[in-house]
């Protein structure tokens, strides 16, 4: 059985591709044949956060259109031999995308034996967004404790469980998840963020992980290497843990509170 | 907190502010989110006619799509002020 991730969150700029590629690289690292699909027509980024805009011949759209074969656009990763990336097309043409075009690709992704199928939703709620989660079995939901990304994942939430296949068809949802990320507890500590709580009690779903924001995320997409590589980093960390929790893992949130400073620290700041 | 912290005037609690802001919009939104697309504008509409007469805050006003297998019912609540105790003039 293939199972399809819809990656979303409304808001632009939450994490999304950091996410899709973070999770995509981690379940592949689990031993999951893993395709990665960037839905973000005319700004695709997917390529470089995965580090092989430099191998994309052809895209999702020339897919589609039937000017390339799924086997001749699925970019194999660097490092895993069981995940591929599919590019977004650079055109501006919105109309590109298909829901029948769609289908076809997922379900040739499926014959060929895929296991998970990554969809990394652009921002909004067009076209590219609807198509992204339309085929989804499973969301996760993107989202940083601030006021706008909270209130737009709640929108999201509500077209998961209105506007897809599995809900027309009347089945209902299926399973949700919410990802908090760039997530800073030195300043939920101070009152000036909303902590993990507040968000899982608004939105009422639950928590597949906590990302921190750290500085290596942004190295990590500076040098084309999704940041769950990176094993030092506590963002790396955390992703890790969100895919065994995705996988049924039973695993403890962390990185939750604040580093302990020591006294000097405290009386003078860092 | 470092020294210069104490001499700098303290923000307040603002995620405090920014959960229950989201509190009342995120269900509200919700309450609207599968009806009609005019229910937020009927709500608004009815908010001002209500505002001629007594002073309600924004979201005194509720309102819920409820769907039962004999259709679907539009209910309405509006919260009053209450009423203070007369004054004797
Ligand atoms: N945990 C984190 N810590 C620090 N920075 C982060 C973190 N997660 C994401 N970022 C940064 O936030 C920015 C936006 O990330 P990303 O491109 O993944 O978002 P997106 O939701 O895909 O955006 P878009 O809506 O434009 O597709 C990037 O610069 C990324 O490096
Ligand atoms: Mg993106």
């Amino acid at each position: 059985m293939t199972e399809t991730i819809v990656i979303t969150s409304g808001k632009g700029g939450v994490g999304k591709t950091t996410t899709s590629a973070s999770l995509a690289t981690g379940l592949a690292r689990r031993g999951h044949k893993t395709a990665v699909i960037d839905f973000d027509v005319g700004l695709r980024n997917l390529d470089l956060i995965m580090g092989c805009e430099r191998r994309v011949v052809y895209d999702f759209v020339n897919v589609i259109q039937n000017e390339a074969t799924l086997k001749q656009a699925l970019i194999r990763d660097k490092r895993y031999d069981n995940l591929y990336v599919l590019a977004a097309s650079q055109t501006r043409d919105k109309e590109a995308l298909t829901q029948d075009g769609v289908e076809r690709v997922l379900d040739e992704l499926a014959k060929d034996s895929f296991d998970y199928v990554v969809c990394d939703s652009p921002a909004g709620i067009e076209k590219g967004a609807h198509l992204a989660m339309y085929f989804a079995d499973r969301a996760v939901v993107v989202v940083n404790p601030e006021v706008s990304s909270v209130r737009d994942s709640d929108r999201i939430l509500g077209l998961l469980s209105s506007k897809t296949r599995r809900a027309e068809k009347g089945e209902g949802p299926g399973p949700q998840h919410l990802l908090l990320t760039r997530y800073n507890p030195v300043r939920v500590e101070a009152g000036e963020m909303m902590s993990v709580h507040d968000v899982e009690e608004i939105l009422g779903i639950p928590i597949l992980g906590v990302i921190p924001e750290s500085e290596q995320v942004l190295a990590a997409s500076n040098s084309g290497v999704p940041v769950i590589h990176d094993a030092e980093s506590i963002a790396g960390q955390a992703y890790a843990d969100a895919v065994g929790r995705l996988l049924g893992d039973d695993l403890p949130m962390r990185f939750l509170e604040a580093p302990k400073k020591g006294f000097f620290k405290r009386m003078f700041g860092t | 907190m470092s020294l210069l912290d104490f001499l700098r005037p303290r923000p307040k609690n603002t995620a405090n502010i920014a959960r229950e802001r989201l509190r009342i919009i995120v269900a509200q939104e919700r309450a609207t989110r599968d009806g009609p697309d005019y229910l937020p504008l009927l709500r608004n509409e009815l908010l001002e006619v209500i505002r001629k007469y007594v002073h309600v805050d924004t979201d005194a006003v509720q309102i819920n799509l409820e769907r039962s297998s004999d259709g679907e019912v539009l209910e309405l609540s509006v919260a009053l002020p209450e009423v203070k105790a007369a004054t004797g003039t």
